[in-house]
């Protein structure tokens, strides 16, 4: 229930203090053309309008990014599983354990038909998911990595399914062939699965994805090598000194990916470091970056169950901080598309650092709109 | 060998009627968008979109005296009728993975609805935000330039509807002459802020889709330097080539490193 006004007061004498402002109103009524006060503003107003700072009222220029859940979904699950193929076949040609290296083929293999499936539910068409591969785009990084899907996806099955019939029938040569090749052809592939997918996004129109194009794939493949790292650990391979040594070099790079982000505070990277989608992306970062570095050099300093716990608890928060991460990504693109401001800023991405930098009072008011949400009707 | 052919949307003379709207909807069958209200001038249908595929701007701007056509004392009110630009080069074709989306004949880009399995890529490919995946659906749609009718010899249902003659349909080297010497006649007339919106110098590198606009083209939300995301391919490349070197390097020290081995 609203309160009504005051009653007015039944009558007054004029003061130097009522007549001052009576002409204060004047005056500002004179400069401006009009007075701004509460009540004399209808509800709304000042009335958008369109201009070069404010766009087509506000309006976001970008369509946003159609994609659903299932695609940071893929990224985080075909990043690991790409890395455990890489993982997988070092270790079998340097002859380490051959329980790590059926480990890291078995996690590569189940990776593969995930992420086709995801992908496939992804799409608006899921029959016509064998489109993708009428075609090789080199141009287009979806169809680049539609094509290395397939490959990766057949190619670690192979292996893992030559690691089982071998260890079933016990060393037959040219099961054991196959199985490398396989290994081999998985392990390049799988290198493509855990980094082109910052390319996917980076290469977009989307402000805050193209304007991190260059550390973005670097991001994704330490991403994913740490979390197929953190698989292999969390599957009782925690003595494994290599994956230690990797998993520490993947936490530095990300370590070094959120302080990048932090020290390049450009109108594009806002979304990474204000809002929802800033939260998310630092608590991602936090995760997979400087916490499981620390737990992993701790672990190097002790022995025994203590730096298997630890190593534990780096792996655990790793995974946790990659999958965020991208969904931090996903999330970040959203709000970059819905500013109209980047893609109207004269020159795009190379001038967008020179501009002054707006005050807070602009900001507010160059603030931007939704765009009234349509239902979907159905087209034809 | 057919024309190739262009849209020439002459903001001056638009009168903001909208049958250019209507008249894409009920040629293509789009389905009715629903009524809200956005408080934006006349303008309550926002962008062009999934079931948008001509869309009048209505441009409410501050006084500026002279601006807006009417009397000095009015507000400058412009229209604009958007559309697909068409690009030269276009983000959403070379980001296409299923060879749905194509340059036509007549030099449009075209969405072939048979092929289309809705992987959504080009959304994020097209900087002017105008394809867009109907949800529903699952495909993605804009504009067809439309093809049916070209390929029939007929004139695209909007500007066939036009009824100022803002939207004019033709062959693209005639139009970019026409647009030169209606902008060339505005300003002699004293309307000096016209100007031809076609961003050939930027990595488009033009567009079918021809606008005379009145002022900054910011101001009807179309990007003064739109960027394609072929720009940013090498540098995402490069540094995927690293990381994969990275990752390969890296894994094999470590583990000629592990001692236990
Ligand atoms: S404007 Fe967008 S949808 Fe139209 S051709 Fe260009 S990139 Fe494609």
């Amino acid at each position: 229930m609203s309160i009504g006004p005051k009653p007015p007061r039944q009558s007054r004498l004029p003061d130097a203090a009522s007549e001052a402002r009576l002409l204060e109103l004047r005056r500002e009524a004179e400069q401006r053309g009009m007075v701004t006060s509460a009540g004399a503003k209808p509800a709304g107003a000042p009335f958008p309008q369109a201009s070069p700072e404010a766009g087509y009222y506000g309006m976001p220029l970008l369509k946003k990014p159609g994609w659903s859940w299932e695609v940071p979904v893929y990224f985080f699950v075909g990043g690991a599983a790409g890395a455990a193929a890489v993982i997988g076949a070092m270790a079998n040609w340097t002859g380490a354990d051959k329980r790590l290296v059926r480990d890291a083929r078995w996690v590569a293999s189940l990776g593969g038909p995930i992420s086709t499936g995801l992908l496939i539910s992804d799409l608006g068409r899921p029959a016509r998911f064998l489109n993708m591969l009428r075609v090789f785009k080199v141009q287009s990084p979806m169809s680049v990595g539609a094509w290395t899907l397939s490959a990766f996806a057949s190619a670690s099955a192979a292996s893992a399914f030559a690691e089982a019939v071998d260890r079933r029938f016990g060393g037959l040569m040219p099961v054991r062939v196959l199985g490398n090749a396989a290994e081999a052809l998985a392990a390049s592939t799988g290198v493509v699965m855990s980094s082109y997918t910052g390319v996917l996004i980076g290469a977009t129109v989307i402000p805050v994805w193209n304007e991190n194009v260059r550390t973005l794939p670097l991001h994704f493949a330490a991403s994913g090598v740490g979390s197929a790292v953190s698989v292999l650990e969390l599957m009782g391979h925690d003595d494994s000194t290599a994956l230690n040594t990797l998993g520490i070099g993947a936490a530095a790079y990300e370590a070094y990916e959120g302080l990048h982000i932090e020290t390049h505070p450009t109108a594009a990277n806002e979304p990474l470091r204000a809002g929802v989608s800033g939260w998310v992306t630092r608590s991602g970062g936090v995760l997979s970056g400087p916490v499981p570095l620390l737990l992993r050099l701790a672990a190097l300093s002790t022995r025994g169950e203590t730096a298997r716990n630890f190593r534990r608890a780096a792996a655990m928060s790793t995974l946790v901080g990659s999958f965020i991460t991208r969904v931090a990504w996903i999330m970040a693109g959203h709000a970059s598309s819905k500013d109209y401001r980047l893609p109207l800023e004269r020159g795009g991405a190379k001038q967008r650092q020179e501009l002054p930098p707006r005050s807070r009072q602009q900001e507010k008011e160059l603030l931007p709109r939704e765009r009234p949400d349509k239902p979907h009707g159905i087209s034809k | 060998m057919s024309p190739v052919t262009a849209f020439l949307t002459d903001s001056t003379i638009c009168i903001g009627c909208k049958a250019c709207e209507v008249a894409c909807k009920e040629w293509n069958g789009i389905k009715a968008d629903g009524l809200e209200f956005s408080g934006f001038s006349y303008d309550n249908t926002g962008a062009v979109g999934h079931s948008t595929w001509r869309h009048v701007k209505f441009v409410e701007q501050g006084p500026v005296i002279g601006l807006g056509g009417n009397a000095l004392e009015f507000p400058a009110w412009g229209f604009s009728s958007d559309v697909c630009k068409h690009c030269e080069v276009a983000g959403c074709l070379e980001a296409c993975p299923t060879g749905s989306i194509v340059r036509t004949e007549f030099g449009g880009v075209y969405i072939q609805p048979d092929v289309c399995n809705g992987c959504a890529y080009c959304v994020v490919a097209c900087p002017f935000g105008v394809v867009e995946r109907n949800q529903s659906d699952g495909r993605a749609f804009k504009c067809t330039f439309c093809y049916d009718r070209q390929k029939v010899g007929l004139t695209p249902a909007c500007a066939t509807a036009c009824p100022t003659e803002s939207i004019k349909f033709g062959e693209i080297s005639e139009l970019r002459e026409t647009a030169q010497a209606r902008v060339e006649a505005l300003h002699e007339r004293g309307v000096e802020d016209a100007r031809i919106y076609d961003p050939r110098d930027s990595s488009v590198g033009g567009t079918h889709s021809i606008f005379i606009l009145r002022g900054d083209p910011r101001t009807y939300n179309l990007p003064p330097q739109p960027r394609v995301p072929g720009e940013y391919m090498s540098a995402g490349w490069t540094s995927a080539a690293i990381a994969a070197g990275a990752m390969l390097a890296g894994a094999l020290i470590a583990f000629l490193g592990d001692s236990r081995r």
